[in-house]
This record gives C-alpha cells, structure tokens and sequence, in this order.
C-alpha cells in the first residue's frame, strides 16, 4: 500500500523532523520503502515548512510527492500555501490550536499545540502529538515502531516527555474518531 | 554486520568516503552540499582523520592535494560556485598526479543563481572547466545507496588512476532521505607504491607511475610545471609535454570500457531514455508505469569519461531521449556519437521532471 503525506507547519515546529522520523519508522522498523523530501529555502524560523515522505511495500521510484493522500498541517499559512489544495480523497490532521480553516476533504481535529503547552509543559512536542494521532488514525506505520524512530530521533533525556507526547496523540486520535 | 539506515544522501556520501579510507577532508561548507562537511567535521576525528575549514575553496582543494600528497585519501566537498573557485587547482592535480575525490551537490547557476534547488548544469565544467588537455572520471548517483556505493568507487577509481575523481550528484539525491544499506567492509584500493631508485614519474603499461608520499624520505619534486619522468620542470620540449599530455589523458581514455558503469534495460528498445542524476528516478518510474511501451533505459552511473560504445548495445534504438536538469549537456556528447535521434529535455529552475512530462515525449515519438 502506497502512502503520499505531507506535513506543513512553521519553521521550528519540526515539520522537516515530524517526516523523518516517519519515514525511519517504515524503513528500520515496519521493513518498507521510504523517501523523504522537503522544501528546502532559505526560510527561517517562522515560515511556511513542508517536508513529504512516500511510504510503500515496493521500492519508491519518482522521489517527490505531486498529490498527497495524507495531509498533517500544523499552521494556517501552511494550510493555506500546502493544505488548501487538498483532493477529496485525501485524509488531513490539523492541529486544530493553529489550524482555523478547514479543508473540503476528510479531516481530524488534533489540539496538539494546547495539550503540549497544557498537558506536557513543552509547545515543542506537538510535532510528537501529531505523529502519535496520525499512526492512531489512519495507521502508515506500526505504533512500536514509531514509538522506536521516535526514540532514536529526540535527544537525550527528553525520550519520557516525547513518549508521552506519542501516546497523548494515540488518545486525542482516538478520541476524536469515536465522536 | 551490514547495518540498514535512513539516512540523508549527503550523510551517505560522508560516510562511504569514512568506509572508503578518507582520512582528510578540506572544504568550505556551502548550500547544499554544507550537510557532507558538517558529518565529516564530526566523524573524522573519532577515526583518527583531519577535517580542516578553509578560507575558500581554492584553498580547500588545495589542502586536499597536500594531503593525498602525505599518502591520505582525501575529499572536499561544494557546489557551483566553489566548485568554479576549484578549476584551477583541479587542474594541478590533474599535471601532478594526485588522487582525491572532489563531490559537487549541484545546485541552480551560473554565479549564485540558486543555492537551495537542483541542478545538473556542472557535468561540462567538471569534464572541461580547468585549462589544457586533460581526462577525469565523473560518477553521478541516482540514491542515497548510490551515494555511498559511488563515493566508495570515486576513491578506488582516484587511487588507481592517480586523478581528481568527481562525484557530481545534485540538490535532490544530496537531501533526500531512503534507506542506506552500510555494509561491513568495502573494497579498497590503494594507490600503486614507489618503488625507491626509480624514476617518480615514469610509468609502466597501466600510465600510471608509483606513489612517492612525502615524508618517507624520497625527495621528489612535485610541479605543476610541464615535467620529465624526474618530475623536474621542462617546459620548453614540444615532445616532452605532448608525451605526458597524452600519457595523463591516455590513462583514464585507454580504461574507458573496462571501468564504465551503466544500467541497462530493454536493450531491443527503439525508444531509449539516457540518464544520470536524479532524473533517473522519473525514468525508471516512466518504466515502470509503462511495461507494455518497451521504452529502453541507459542509466549512466559514471558520465565521464563518456563510454560511447554502450549506446551501440541498444541495437533498434532509433532515438535517444535526454532529461537533464540543465539545457543539454550530456546530450551534445551523445549526439557526437550516434547517427540516431537524439531529443533533449532540459529542465531548469530545481524541479524533477515529472513522469508526466517524460512520458509526453515517448508519445510524441510515436
């Protein structure tokens, strides 16, 4: 099963890191293919970031991603230069703290930037929160191994918060999907 | 162990030239090959190896010369404008024999043009951009695998010869992350030794003279002046410079079929993309999607020196189509060779072709 996701946020939400770790889980851990790219400028913090991985079971050819069937969008102005497009059949998490619109397609509503400043103390995890909902909801990846690339990603001495975070998204995906 | 990674391709270069030998890496970190330095800067030292920063790129290829002069293996690593910076010392390299590895992330120029998107408009420059008559090897990886396995074969290809060996990869495979396979241990080769009381720059029938490395007592001049066997200046025989012109050329042209390497699918093809670089993603997608279309494929792995003879291995080929991400560089030398159609389809601005858009080009041939 072929999978095109695209995270869209600000610069230094860890848009560019939400992929790679992604991608990691699916190639080191869940033995599939994985490629990921990103828009690379020179945008500073605070800019529009965009960062895509391809997921597959067969090796991954053409590297970009033209029509992604999977959004994670963590800011308004990367919904609106990333997100807006959105085809009807594509699937969005938006970080509804940050996210006002919303797109045409199917979307889940993850307050991931609120629980990380008032749940987890640390606005820098909702990248995790994100991650941890997208496996919960639409799957990609296993949780043991996002839970794993996760782990091999964050620095040291921070592996108990983005754990928390993690499994703070299974719950908000969880939570959002049997409303 | 072999062991499996996701990794960058750029971090992947770095690490095949660690898995390759390199001990020395000299450079001045640029977007977007900043990324090869950076692992270098922090993995070097923990193998007992050197990472300098330099001032510039002229200095940078220069250091990497005196160091492969001590007997390391060594690299830098640039782009566009600093790969222009290096021509004149690549050149030095080329007249004194000494083996190094030089890796060019392509981005958009010419001058600064731009320094975060794709390009592959380096491949004549690389062939072409220091003055005189000269031969080198270019490889150009297509995956973050190619990455390491190619920086590996840039060493042994540098080592054997004794030249400058180009890794002309570009922005999209330089920063794009897919699984790596490391293996335990590569193949090496070491450059041939000195044999002491022989002449440092006489060769045998391979062209290629023994390495006399500084510090081991030899007392060898070095010069990028036209030089006898001796390796003292002479620059005033017309028969002496033409000999080592033609022995330092003839050494790389003389290997070209037993070192060309090249995918090739669907030889009986007539329709027959050639491709390097990054582009070769969309082609073999293009393959992929299109079974039926027997479309054939030459994937040139090293583009320099330029193994025309494999293009006669596509026996029904009646035209070959050229993506590049540049107005069409490969595609003169291709069309230098064959009496076939040859149709260019140059991309510019950092954009990958699109599948698309390649596809749109066999059809029109039909």
């Amino acid at each position: 099963m072929r999978h095109e996701i695209r995270f869209s946020g600000f610069g230094g939400q860890g848009i560019i890191l939400a992929a790679v770790i992604l991608g990691r889980a699916a190639v080191m851990y869940d033995n599939k293919y994985a490629v990921q790219t990103q828009v690379y400028g020179p945008e500073a913090r605070g800019g529009a970031s965009m960062s895509a991985v391809i997921i597959d079971d067969e090796p991954i050819l053409y590297p970009k991603v033209a029509t992604p069937d999977i959004y994670v969008i963590m800011s308004q102005e990367g919904f609106e230069k990333y997100g807006i497009a959105a085809t009807g059949e594509a699937q969005m998490l938006v970080d509804s703290t940050l996210v006002h619109s919303r797109p045409s397609c199917h979307y889940i509503e993850i307050p991931a930037t609120r629980e990380a400043r008032e749940s987890l103390g640390r606005d820098i995890v909702a990248n995790i929160i994100m991650l941890g909902a997208l496996v919960a909801a639409i799957g990609i990846v296993s949780r043991s191994a996002i839970e794993k690339a996760i782990l091999d990603s964050v620095p040291k001495g921070t592996e108990g918060l983005n754990v928390k975070a993690m499994t703070r998204g299974f719950e908000l995906a969880e939570e959002a999907m049997s409303r | 162990m072999t062991r499996t990674e996701f990794m960058q391709g750029n971090t992947a270069c770095a690490e095949g030239a660690l898995a390759a030998g390199c001990r020395f890496f000299g450079g001045y970190p640029i977007t977007p090959s900043t990324e090869i330095a950076e692992h270098m800067a922090l993995r070097l030292p923990k193998v007992g190896g050197v990472f300098i920063q330099m001032e510039d790129e002229i200095a940078s290829i220069a250091a990497v010369i005196g160091a492969s002069w001590t007997g390391a293996m060594a690299m830098t690593a640039t782009s566009g404008p600093g790969f222009s910076l290096m021509m004149e010392n690549i050149g030095y390299a080329v007249m004194t024999e000494t083996p190094c590895v030089i890796v060019n992330v392509q981005r958009g120029g010419p001058s600064t043009g731009q320094p975060t998107l794709s390009a592959q408009g380096d491949m004549l420059q690389c062939r072409f951009g220091s003055h005189g008559d000269y031969s080198v090897i270019a490889l150009s990886p297509a995956s973050v695998q190619e990455m390491f396995d190619l920086t590996v074969e840039a060493f042994n290809l540098a080592e054997r010869f004794r030249i400058p060996v180009f890794l002309m990869a570009d922005e999209i495979i330089g920063h794009m992350r897919e699984r790596l396979i490391i293996p335990d241990h590569v193949s090496s080769n070491q450059r041939k030794p000195y044999e002491p009381g022989s002449l440092p720059f006489k060769a045998g029938e391979d062209h290629v003279p023994g390495f006399p490395a500084f510090g081991k007592g030899y007392g060898v001049h070095v010069t990028g002046l036209t030089h006898d066997e001796r390796g003292y200046p002479c620059a005033t025989s017309p028969k002496l410079h033409e000999d080592l012109v033609k022995r330092l050329v003839g050494k790389v042209e003389g290997a070209r079929g037993s070192i060309t390497s090249c995918d090739i699918l669907n030889p009986d093809a007539e329709v027959v993309f050639v491709s390097y670089g990054a582009p070769s993603r969309t082609v073999q997608q293009v393959l992929h999607d299109h079974p039926d279309d027997n479309i054939g494929h030459l994937r040139l792995k090293m583009v320099w020196p330029f193994a025309e003879m494999v293009l006669a291995r596509f026996t029904n080929a009646e035209a070959f189509i050229v993506p590049e991400q540049n107005l069409g560089q490969i595609a003169r030398e291709i069309e230098r060779h064959t009496d076939k159609d040859v149709v260019t389809v140059p991309k510019l601005g950092g954009d990958l072709h699109t599948p698309g858009e390649l596809y749109a080009v066999v059809e029109d041939l039909k």
